[in-house]
């Protein structure tokens, strides 16, 4: 398998042949069909998780105004052109739900990992390629289960994207906590089931299949992120499917895992001995290596985009690597910091503090390696660059607030407000989407052999940099003044009414932001099919081995043999050299890094 | 028609810029694709620059506009080690932010594309390395050192002669007991709970027959006396915030939970500082709830502890309420109706 010649005989052929419709663009097995499938669902997700955002801002700006539109289209939901409080709160369950897993998990990993992997390893495609195929299939599965529970008579979920029993158990106590409940955790299982089969198989590709010479110290960082994501998603999404499972149980069967004396509506429940916080503990061992799982990918698609377009050698890459394993390891010890004020032993929560702010350590080693790696470079910004310095810049941001919350102290004033809500999107929403926008940008010349519009980008850029900024930073004040997350209308509260100006220029903010998202979109799908042609196998210069296949690679990804590998990914600007491909032998009178 | 117009506009708006867009691809045909790619990095290299001077003046005109709407001074001896904790770590993190966002963005600037620099081959430098991981240490040894300090201060165990009050959380609304004159918590068990009987008291054990139960009013503390709430629900999860005392804890349907501090400042005396006379502390619901969640609102009232006792001997024992002739104070009318009464509780063990 090492030098992929037995697998080029029968795909070199295989190209040739005459391929029907549905067998290329729909149960394809090329892992690049693949990932463009999750890569299209995951922006349809996207516009619709960033309508809801739209929807609900609007409320929140403008509490007490009537948009009659809203009546048009969302009928006794909005009566009157008012949002009403069941529509409000499953608005924002959705709009999490949406982003954090179909669009940030299956949207980012699943598209990269697919595409890149094969490509950047040297392979002819995954380890199983039908096993990949189900994965996409089983996350188009639960998207459309996901997307029906939009249209059920009590509406979908409305607890919260964190599905908290006794409210997400008890049917009583929410409309959402009907049917729509019972359609979100099918769809989160059948997603879970999708994950495992993708990140098993990028898990299995990785190790087993890279081309010779490409032994792991030469993989690309890309390469190294995707691989730690798959492990936390591998090892942390059986948990919450068990989880979720428990809580279906509950919900149907009449057991009592996490409901315990309960009077609702004046209704006494049978259930005694449950423990509501136990679905936290379950949740939250998924809940915060999910972060991870979104942020990884990210953060090792902006290490090449930067270095590529530096024309510098990514600095420190054993420490890159090594900063990864650390967050990896210290993902799955840190899940109690989300429940710091649930009653939570105060020793245990202490040692939580420790574990979670140890995380700091290999996130700043990472930030002073970006910056470092500009440093004396001679940049080119593309928009692929540009939404990667964006992103070290929203990650230091971010993470630093994030100090505030992983210490117990701070946390009990600022736990459950804005401050958080301001928290994870920059460093995780806003972080991972700028993650993505330079992968899509870096990478869209491979998957369609065609440039995306620049001009749009740099717009795209710049208004979505400005914009998330004037979102987000000034949320974290009304967090410090206490005001709770998932408040629909602040008018009766003495201690929270002083922001509307505020809430209404963040509403502002935002329906600009998501148009020039759907300008994006528009410039994606433009460009897919009449943007400017791409000429050169490698448009800009990069050593990774993707970018030695023919500018639209078929299925094996390389007309001969795969290339062999002599060297890291990261010789840029060495002995004097613009850049020295992974394919290079190295010279004899090369100078050692 | 409103709509219709907004909508004709930002598509107007989307067909011009993307035409403009479309335009400069062909212009940058024309004039060589080269040298427009170097002009258009110029320009984002400048960007970025006024993007970093921006947004440093951006953040302090931001803290301007709304440092005066956070709340001002805690009002709880806990809420002022949460303030130093939160101002110490305000003061680290301002301090790595301004470094590294300065260094990423003057960075870009400085070091975009020229024709008369060569990028530095600078693969790794391991002393750098220790450097940024040893310093980022100790500073988070710090932070978690004075954290986790403050934070077993403020959840160790409540002093001796705190005021014991139960907060109890249900949609949407806040329901508060005090132990009565015994200082004793009565009994309760959730299958107890009816109309006449909201927490689900068990009326056999003497020790509910003096607690006082709150519904529909504020919640009454002594100010400077430490108080120890348990904390419990009866639906789903809620949480007990209290913003200004900085305290907050989760209400958990079958296992209670705890928490206490000592309100400093009573709610005249706020009226006063905050110059507003409206002024009252609220508790919020901070745990989402269901669709009520946001109106979840309670109010509390901090007194001095006259004002306190006055208000308390006006309270009836809620046993009163379900057994009106039990009560001495009120006169005695049927002795009748007074052993059905007793009959009833008898049948209920």
């Amino acid at each position: 398998m090492h030098s992929g010649t037995g697998t080029h005989e029968a795909h070199g052929h295989h190209g040739h042949h005459h391929q029907s419709f549905i067998s290329k663009y729909i149960f394809s097995q090329d892992h690049k069909m693949i990932g463009k499938q999750f890569l299209i669902t995951g922006i349809t997700w996207a516009i619709i998780g960033g309508l809801f955002s739209v929807l609900f801002r609007l409320q929140l700006g403008f509490p007490g105004q009537t948009f009659p539109i809203l009546e048009t289209f969302f009928g006794r939901w909005a009566e009157g052109g008012v949002i009403k409080p069941e529509f409000y709160y499953a608005l924002v369950t959705m709009h999490g739900t949406v982003l954090v897993f179909f669009v940030l998990t299956a949207g980012l990993s699943g598209t990269f990992a697919n595409l890149l992997i094969p490509l950047q390893i040297g392979a002819r495609d995954m380890a199983s390629p039908f096993m990949n195929m189900l994965s996409y299939w089983f996350f188009f599965l639960a998207s459309v289960v996901m997307l029906s529970s939009l249209f059920i008579q009590t509406g979908p979920a409305s607890g919260g994207w964190t599905v908290y029993p006794p409210l997400s158990a008890l049917g009583q106590a929410s409309e959402g906590s009907k049917l729509g409940m019972d359609l979100w955790i099918v769809a989160m299982a059948l997603f879970v089931v999708s994950s495992l089969l993708g990140g098993l198989n990028y898990i299995a590709t990785i190790l087993n299949m890279r081309t010779k010479g490409m032994s792991m110290t030469r993989l690309p960082l890309t390469i190294w992120a995707l691989f730690f994501t798959a492990i936390l998603g591998v090892l942390s999404f059986p948990v919450l499917l068990s989880g979720l499972i428990l809580l279906l149980f509950d919900r149907n069967l009449g057991t009592s895992f996490y409901l315990s004396d309960i009077v609702v509506n004046g209704e006494i429940l049978p259930n005694e001995g449950g423990s509501a916080i136990l679905f936290q503990h379950l949740f939250w061992f998924l809940g915060h290596p999910e972060v991870y799982i979104i942020i990884l990918p990210a953060m090792g698609m902006v290490s090449e985009v930067l270095s590529v377009n530096s024309r510098k050698p990514i600095f420190g890459y054993m420490a890159m690597v090594g900063s990864l394993f650390a967050i990896t390891i210290l993902a799955f010890l840190v899940w109690a910091h989300h429940m710091f004020v649930t009653g939570l032993n105060p020793f245990l929560g202490s040692v939580f503090v420790l574990l979670t702010l140890l995380i700091a350590v290999p996130s700043a080693i990472k930030v002073f390696n970006w910056i470092t790696t500009i440093w004396r470079g001679s940049i080119r910004f593309h928009p692929a660059t540009l939404f990667g310095i964006g992103f070290v810049s929203l990650f230091i941001s971010g993470g630093l607030t994030g100090i505030f919350l992983g210490n117990s102290t701070i946390d009990i004033h600022i736990h459950d407000t804005m401050f958080v809500v301001a928290h994870f999107h920059i460093v995780m929403g806003v972080a991972g989407m700028f993650g993505m926008f330079a992968g899509i940008y870096h990478w869209f010349p491979k998957m369609f052999g065609r440039y995306l519009n620049n001009t749009l980008g740099f717009i795209h850029f710049w208004v979505t940099m400005i914009g998330a900024y004037l979102i987000f930073w000034p949320m974290h004040y009304q967090g410090l003044a206490g005001m709770p997350r998932r408040y629909m209308d602040k008018s009766i509260w003495v201690s929270f009414n002083q922001f509307g100006d505020l809430d209404k220029m963040i509403t502002i903010v935002t329906i600009i932001v998501f148009a020039v998202q759907l300008m994006f979109v528009f410039n994606y799908f433009y460009s897919m099919f009449k943007g400017r042609k791409v000429t050169t196998t490698n448009p800009w210069g990069a050593n990774t081995l993707e970018w030695t296949t023919p500018v639209n690679p078929g299925h094996g990804n390389w007309e001969g043999e795969i290339p062999e590998v002599h060297r890291w990914a990261y010789d840029y600007g060495k002995d004097g050299r613009e850049f020295i491909p992974q394919t290079e032998p190295i010279g004899a009178n090369e100078s050692k890094h | 028609m409103e709509t219709f117009f907004i909508v004709a506009i930002l598509t107007l708006g989307f067909l011009i810029t993307f035409q403009i867009a479309k335009a400069s691809e062909y212009v940058s045909v024309i004039r060589g694709e080269e040298k427009s790619r170097k002009q258009t990095n110029k320009v984002n290299a400048f960007m970025l620059l006024i993007f970093l001077i921006v947004g440093l003046i951006g953040v302090y005109y931001c803290n301007e506009q709304l440092k005066g709407k956070i709340l001002g001074d805690p009002a709880s001896d806990h809420g002022v080690l949460i303030d130093r904790m939160l101002y110490i770590t305000i003061a680290i993190t301002f301090i790595v932010f301004v470094l590294t966002q300065v260094a990423l963005f003057w960075f870009s600037f400085k070091y975009q594309e020229s024709d008369n620099r060569k990028p530095y081959y600078y693969p790794h430098n391991n002393r750098l390395e220790v450097i940024w991981t040893v310093i980022p240490a100790i500073a988070l040894t710090v932070l978690v050192g004075f954290g986790i300090f403050y934070w077993f201060k403020i959840t160790g165990p409540a002093p001796k002669g705190a005021m014991e009050v139960e907060v109890i959380g249900s949609q949407f609304k806040w329901e508060f007991r005090y132990p009565g004159k015994d200082g004793i918590f009565g009994k309760k068990y959730y299958k107890k709970t009816d109309g006449n009987n909201p927490l689900g008291q068990l009326w056999e054990d003497p020790a509910n027959h003096d607690d006082i139960y709150i519904v529909g009013e504020p919640l009454h503390l002594v100010v400077n006396k430490p108080v120890h709430m348990i904390i419990g629900a009866k639906d789903v999860i809620h949480d007990v915030g209290l913003a200004h005392f900085r305290m907050k804890m989760d209400a958990v349907p079958g296992t209670p939970t705890r928490m206490w501090f000592t309100p400093t400042k009573t709610t005249k005396e706020m009226k006063k500082e905050t110059g507003r006379s409206d002024f009252v502390y609220e508790i919020s619901c901070d745990q989402m709830c269901g669709s009520g969640h946001w109106s979840m609102r309670g109010e509390i009232i901090v007194e001095t502890q006259e004002e306190f006792d006055a208000w308390m001997a006006q309270q009836k024992p809620k046993y009163y309420a379900v057994f009106p002739d039990r009560d001495p104070s009120a006169p005695k009318t049927d002795t009748a109706a007074n052993k059905t009464a007793t009959a009833a509780v008898a049948g209920s063990n």
